[in-house]
């Protein structure tokens, strides 16, 4: 089984698009969709559309911070660009997407595999996995040896058979995952990529093999900020998709 | 279950039917096994652990598996299968038949082209590591094995780096991964995945081959190995006075204790080798004693202030060394074509800081050449040949000791040329274009061969002559 793991899409449907068509390409059986399905973008209605047919052919999604955001709440924790996003995309939900928003898991377990937006040992705060003690709790709490998060939005690979170390992975190069070590893949963000590359990004992991892949995907940015400009969002939102920072 | 310790000839592993036991080193076992077509032999690697063994000590293990899976050529054993069993993991690779390096070790002092010959061999296997993005890290003669054809192939990549995977080789806080006698000064300092950390070892096993001693000895504590940062070692000619002062220099050039100043690749060490005629011998090469207290003291002062090094991927420092060979015809074509040839030069090396240009030039027998006094007019023409190629490259205007050259002979130039470059591993074919006379057209160019069937990039340059500019 081949598993896509598309993080942090924050309703930007070109990137999503050329990503789910690249993990077609990769020959991708299944899709596990991290968290922040919306916010930020302009799309975050057709983005949930594309994703809830997914889930109806047996797609993973659990739930991320944004997505929470889009519910309610004051959104305190968010700076401005992030809150005024948050509210614009509120208004834009109906019912139908806000009860399948609501109905998210923080986090899905399938096998030996488990999926979490941010950090495993408290999915509920939202921390930040950027430092290897950090992930090192993060891998202490999953229930199993391999584990997905987002949140972060760049790619990693952090690894521990003792001590935490971090891999920074080379796009396209498939990684042998030993059952010797625990794994904690950040999988990078589809939507709204800031490591200075404007190219979406995801992760494929197949799992007879044990091998993880981590790609970037060049899409249409240009189209995806000329939208949020059009709907009113904060036109920072849409330079740093060009810049990808 | 039985003891992998014990496996009894028989037991099928994976298809792989076991034979005997080979060895039982400190972190495998080893057996001789039979391929399921009976075929071949193979061999099987368990890591040895017992009940209760901490997950890292599979790392060795884990990363022999990780790296043998991306690597191929004559040079590595290949990887057959992997898998888990009943008695844990499992590797079978490919059994190396020849002579272990070791056994050449344990006659040294070796005579002087046999050092060169096996060096040679050895560099170049090394450069084909480095070449996949790989750093052995734990190079010594019984890691080298070399076949029947004379080539060399490198075992145990359980201290390995892969640029592109991540580093499972657990270091203890206080003690680098390696074997202490043949550690690199920045793997002491704890830097893995420099290529020149290979280099480094390479030396270590030349002057091992020369002398039968090893430079830095096999010191216990972290602070015995730790000499070698600010100490030399004693010139190889104090303790072998017969020893030629050009394989001292590129013994100690290999030893240098700062990675910059040591041969930037493996194939440059290959190539000084087989062409000894050609190694520019400094002090080093001369020298009987070792630098004194000042340098060791000016060493240390400089280890406060460098800054740390930056982080490239192997073959991202390979990179940064192109062996460039300029294919040059002085007797043929315009100054402007040879002249074109030199520009095409010094755009190619700019800015790599570690470049090296062969200037070769091929001489083709003629009926003059074909008499009795045939070798003595060959001789002559060689000399005057290769004369001219000094005279060519002078208005280049590179530094000397980064210039080769090289007079081949032989009637069919492009077949020399390309099996020059294959053994010396050019990166990069610079070479004029003649005109495209009717006769040329009917018997194919040097070029167009050189373009289809050298292992390497090819340019062919062409000098346009002015009343035809704009073509």
């Amino acid at each position: 089984m081949k598993i896509a793991v598309l993080s942090d899409i924050h309703g930007n449907l070109e990137a999503l698009r050329a990503c789910l068509a690249h993990a077609a390409r990769e020959g991708a059986d299944l899709h596990v969709f991290l968290g922040d399905l919306v916010g930020y973008g302009a799309d975050p209605v057709a983005c949930l559309g594309l994703l809830a047919d997914h889930a109806g052919r047996g797609a993973l999604l659990v739930r991320g911070n944004h997505d929470e955001a889009a519910l309610g709440g004051l959104c305190e924790n968010m700076n401005d660009d992030a809150r005024e996003a948050a509210y614009w995309t509120r208004s834009r939900l109906s019912t139908a997407e806000r009860d399948f928003l609501a109905a998210l898991p923080l986090t899905v377990r399938r096998d030996r595999l488990f999926f979490v937006h941010a950090g495993a040992d408290a999915p509920e705060k939202w921390n930040y996995i950027t430092s290897k003690v950090q992930a090192g709790r993060c891998m202490d709490a999953s229930p199993t040896a391999v584990t997905f998060a987002g949140h972060v939005h760049h790619q990693s690979l952090y690894f521990s058979a003792g001590s935490v170390r971090v891999f920074q992975p080379v796009p396209g190069v498939p990684i042998p995952l030993s059952p010797r070590q625990r794994w904690l893949a950040i999988a990078g963000s589809v939507g709204q990529p800031r490591d200075g590359n404007n190219a979406a990004a995801y992760a494929l992991y197949d799992e007879e093999e044990r091998m993880l892949t981590y790609f970037r995907v060049p899409y249409d940015h240009m189209t995806a900020a000329r939208k949020i400009i059009v709907a009113g969002l904060p036109a920072r939102l849409a330079w740093r998709l060009q810049r990808g920072k | 279950m039985e003891a992998l310790e014990h496996l009894k000839s028989g037991v099928e592993i994976g298809g792989y039917r076991v034979l005997e036991k080979l060895r039982e080193g400190g972190m495998a076992v080893l057996y001789r096994v039979a391929s399921p077509s009976g075929a071949e032999t193979c061999l099987l690697k368990i890591p040895k652990l017992g009940f209760g063994s901490h997950p890292a000590c599979y790392a060795g293990f884990d990363v022999e598996q990780m790296i043998l899976g991306r690597i191929t050529g004559p040079h590595v054993p290949r990887l057959f299968a992997k898998g888990e069993s009943e008695f844990g993991p499992y590797l079978v690779i490919e059994h190396i038949v020849g002579t272990p390096l070791a056994d050449y070790a344990g006659r040294a002092p070796l005579p002087v082209d046999e050092i060169a010959r096996l060096g040679a061999a050895l560099a170049s296997a090394i450069h084909a590591l480095h070449r996949q993005e790989v750093v052995h890290h734990d190079l010594k003669p019984s890691h080298v094995i070399l076949r029947p054809d004379g080539r060399a192939a490198l075992i145990d990549f359980g201290l390995a780096f892969h640029g592109h995977l991540p580093d499972l080789v657990e270091e203890e806080s206080d003690r680098p991964a390696g074997t202490p006698a043949y550690l690199s000064p920045e793997q002491l300092a704890g830097v893995r995945g420099d290529p020149r950390s290979d280099v480094f070892a390479l030396g270590v096993i030349l002057y091992l081959l020369a002398t039968g001693r090893l430079p830095f000895g096999e010191p216990a504590s972290l602070s015995g190995q730790c000499r070698r940062l600010y100490i030399d070692s004693a010139p190889p000619r104090r303790i072998r006075s017969d020893l030629p002062p050009w394989l001292q220099e590129i013994i100690l050039h290999c030893l240098e204790v700062r990675a910059e100043a040591r041969y930037a690749t493996a194939a440059q060490v290959a190539h000084d080798l087989t062409h000894p005629d050609q190694v520019m011998v400094t002090e080093r090469g001369n020298r009987l004693s070792r630098p004194g207290l000042m340098t060791a003291g000016r060493r240390w002062l400089a280890a406060l202030v460098e800054p740390p090094a930056v982080r490239k991927s192997p073959a991202a420092h390979l990179a940064l060394a192109p062996h460039v060979l300029v294919a040059v015809d002085p007797t043929y074509g315009s100054e402007a074509l040879l002249q074109t040839l030199r520009d095409a030069v010094a755009r190619i090396i700019a800015g790599e800081a570690h470049w090296r240009v062969s200037c070769v030039s091929v001489l083709e027998p003629s009926a003059l050449t074909e008499q009795e006094e045939g070798a003595e007019i060959m001789r002559s023409l060689h000399t005057q040949r290769l004369v001219e190629l000094h005279h060519w490259a002078q208005a280049l205007g590179l530094p000397q000791e980064r210039l080769r050259f090289h007079v081949l002979e032989g009637g069919d130039a492009a077949a020399q040329l390309i099996e020059y470059a294959r053994a010396s591993h050019v990166d990069h074919i610079i070479m004029g274009a003649r005109g495209s006379s009717g006769l040329r057209r009917f018997l194919g160019s040097v070029s167009s061969r050189l373009v289809a069937e050298a292992p390497c990039t090819v340019t062919v340059v062409r000098a346009v002559p002015v009343r035809d500019w704009p073509p």
